[in-house]
């Protein structure tokens, strides 16, 4: 017999296959052309921005855009990863489905990294991109590339519309598996002849997808053995990611670990989900996260891990990870489950709806004992490291200090988001949050240039939010063009570029692995206030500790986008560190 | 892991989905994504109209074998996948041996091996004869040998395509 989960594979075939593609029903067709369509469907499923480039074959339905500018905004980005990455960041920030567009051929190819980068970190983007004429298909023709095939391991779903009249259904479609279950980019190519032909338009939202099962459904049993396991648990710990943002259940989370007592540490990409001050908070997991959470995952009894993935960034060495807990993994993907880390109890479903009924489950309970093993590491880490870190002896600035400063100038209420490398590593483990989805951050891919267009388009999802990009010098160089965007667009994000002339986390790496030899991580910089000042962006340099404060306060006093450039420690390194092929268990202070 | 996840095996991976263009790369994409080459792979109709079955063969292990089937079973094209062990499956595969048809006429023994092997003759030209074996691997590849020193001027083997041996 085959292994299946389940068992009666006819009776499931048969099931989805009687669901028949009935989402279209042509009550109220209306003729329009293809890139009216495509318009049209946007404007349907609520898109408010997208963000895009346009050129030759996707020109018709910017036609459209045109005339429809009053109804749909279009962000006019520097280069089409600007694009993808600014979609990111709107949907990061805003919880809904982000959006850009580009033209076929490089066009299409320039969004790849920004989607391997949304499939990593299941951001839900749909992602269009024009195509040539059908007829002209395989023939090499002028900025033909076959971006179906290129996107196709880094996409949730993608597909090729050569008709104008499958537009309706299939961007219903995208928009539906992009959202649903764990989310994921699209990518939607559309031939030129699509967009030029006219079709019979109506809109139906997609709600199913005969052959795609977005969330499983719960299991009463896994609920109960979970709750059990956790009522019987001396030294329990939670570490959640990403899922409880995506599943909207941070309340639930909160209501989880108000009644049951048990210390949660989040991933990089779960951080905000739980506000810093909660009691049970005991920071971040992870090669550069916090010393308690990460000693103590090799001495719990019961690991309760709540929409996370196991990345090895997040576990070290697999051979050593957690081998003396039961673990139990609330997931809603269940490709995930025994991926890395054989867990004991899955609890597949969407967490929104499995933590309650454990919650219901589980006994009013409080760990003093255990906490206290918490506590008393975290003082070692205070003493060793972030004292170091926030009130440095040297005259350079240090990265944590600026992170400090930020989250007292905005009282903990600002949208951070970063680029790749030290900085990043400072603004997760020092940036302080008090509401959900404030730490926008290339998680899993680690793309640098990722900042400048996340932060656009995190703003323009959060308007009245200060939206705070952490970059670093070299990571600031990498779509810098996008700074002609905010411009044009007059976008009010705040950088601040944390420059120590480094290609920082490799220098450290260098340093620590490689005998110093500083390989190519030596970087200069352009003058950025000159720069900001030729994209008419007020701009300041910060390289004395004591301009800090005031240039900071002047930055987020200005009402429009700023610049700010401080100088740090050339040579600093992040610290604690899970060293590559180690322990979490091994994790070194210095 | 155990020792057994570890224990390299031949499986045999039974998936279904619609057909569209591009689901083939999907899959696939999942096996060279980690060097894992495919033995053999079949693409057919099912019982259910517009579902169709890939049956896929790698040598690999449990542990990745878990993996991939449900990495590939989470596309949104597939509706299911599952994988088995040959023990747990009726398999069987087709051979086509292209001969030159002298020696059938010359070589008596060309007929014992025919008949030995319960083989099929196809089709007789004057210059070729074409011989079908269906059957394991390894009988397909004994009737190969035998006809071997004789001059197969052609030959062809199928995948193993494959039911399982409980109703699912």
């Amino acid at each position: 017999m085959f292994k299946a989960e389940n068992s009666n594979i006819k009776q499931i075939i048969n099931n989805n296959w009687q669901q028949i593609d009935d989402e279209i029903q042509s009550d109220r067709a209306i003729n329009m052309l293809g890139s009216q369509a495509i318009i049209n469907s946007l404007i349907a499923e609520g898109v408010e921005y997208m963000f895009g480039y346009p050129g030759g074959a996707i020109m018709p339905t910017y036609d459209v855009i045109h005339q429809m500018q009053d109804k749909i905004k279009h962000v006019l980005v520097r280069h089409e990863q600007g694009a993808v990455i600014a979609a990111q960041g709107y949907a990061r920030a805003s919880g809904k489905v982000g959006v850009c567009i580009a033209t076929s051929g490089p066009g299409a190819t320039n969004l790849i990294t920004g989607i391997a980068d949304a499939m990593i970190d299941s951001t839900p983007l749909v992602c269009i991109t024009g195509q040539v004429h059908k007829d002209l298909l395989g023939t090499d023709a002028f900025q033909e590339t076959d971006i179906i095939d290129i996107s196709m391991p880094i996409t949730k779903w993608n597909y090729k519309i050569t008709e104008a009249s499958e537009i309706p259904k299939v961007m219903a479609r995208a928009f539906y598996i992009a959202k649903s279950g764990r989310p994921g980019p699209v990518l939607i190519d559309i031939t030129k002849n699509a967009q030029i032909e006219f079709l019979e338009y109506s809109y139906k939202k997609c709600l199913h997808f005969n052959s795609y099962l977005p969330e499983p459904t719960p299991k009463l049993q896994a609920i109960k053995e979970a709750a059990s396991l956790i009522n019987h648990a001396k030294k329990p710990m939670v570490v959640f990611g990403q899922g409880v943002i995506l599943g909207n259940a941070e309340q639930e989370l909160k209501t989880f670990l108000d009644k049951s007592g048990i210390p949660a540490a989040a991933t990089i990409m779960g951080l905000s989900a739980l506000d810093n001050k909660h009691p049970n908070y005991v920071g971040m997991l992870g090669m550069h996260g916090n010393y308690a959470p990460n000693l103590l995952t090799n001495q719990c009894d019961v690991l309760i891990a709540i929409g996370m993935r196991f990345d090895d960034r997040v576990t070290g060495t697999l051979a050593t990870y957690a081998k003396q807990a039961k673990i139990i993994h609330l997931e809603i993907d269940n490709s995930e489950i025994n991926k890395n880390v054989r867990v004991n109890v899955p609890v597949l479903g969407n967490v929104k709806f499995t933590l309650p009924q454990i919650t219901d489950r589980v006994i009013e309970n409080q760990f003093p004992e255990w906490c206290k093993e918490f506590d008393n590491l975290h003082q070692q880490e205070l003493e060793a490291v972030i004292k170091q870190d926030l009130n440095p002896k040297t005259d350079a600035i240090s990265m944590p200090e600026v992170i400090d400063m930020v989250n007292e100038l905005t009282n903990n209420e600002a949208i951070i988001v970063t680029d790749v490398g030290q900085h990043q590593m400072a603004a997760c483990r020092y940036a302080q949050f008090n509401q959900t989805r404030s730490m926008i951050t290339s998680g899993g891919l680690g793309t640098m240039g990722f900042c400048i267009p996340a932060a656009m388009g995190a703003k323009l999802a959060k308007p009245n939010r200060t939206v705070i990009g952490i970059v670093g010098d070299g990571g600031v160089q990498m779509n810098i063009q996008e700074l002609g965007t905010i411009m044009q667009s007059e976008i009010d994000v705040k950088i601040i570029i944390l420059n120590n002339e480094f290609l920082g986390m490799v220098r450290q790496w260098q340093e620590l692995y490689f005998d110093k030899r500083y390989a190519s991580t030596e970087i200069t910089s352009p003058d950025y206030q000159v720069l900001a000042s030729a994209y008419g962006i007020a701009s300041a340099k910060v390289v004395q500790r004591e301009q800090l404060k005031s240039t900071l306060q002047e930055m987020l006093s200005h009402d429009s986008a700023y610049l700010l450039e401080v100088m740090v420690g050339q040579e600093d390194n992040v610290f604690p560190m899970i060293s590559p092929g180690d322990s979490v268990s091994d994790m070194r202070l210095k | 892991m155990t020792e057994f996840d570890e224990l390299k095996k031949d499986y045999t991976m039974a998936l279904f989905s619609r057909n569209r263009a591009g689901i083939l790369n999907r899959i696939t994409s999942v096996f060279s994504r980690i060097k894992l080459n495919i033995d053999s792979l079949n693409v057919s109709e099912t019982e259910t109209n517009g579902v169709f079955r890939y049956s896929v063969r790698v040598n690999t292990t449990e542990k990745l074998i878990r993996r991939i089937t449900k990495q590939i079973e989470k596309q949104v094209d597939v509706l299911k996948a599952v994988y088995a062990t040959d023990d747990l499956i009726v398999q069987q595969e087709v051979a086509l041996y292209k001969i030159p048809s002298e020696v059938m006429i010359d070589d008596i023994q060309t007929e014992d091996i025919i008949r030995k092997h319960h083989a099929k003759i196809l089709r007789i030209h004057r210059e070729y004869t074409v011989i079908e074996k269906t059957g394991h691997k390894h009988e397909t590849q004994a009737l190969f040998d035998e006809l071997e020193p004789y001059g197969i001027l052609e030959f062809v083997r199928s995948g193993p395509i494959s039911i399982g041996k409980i109703n699912y």
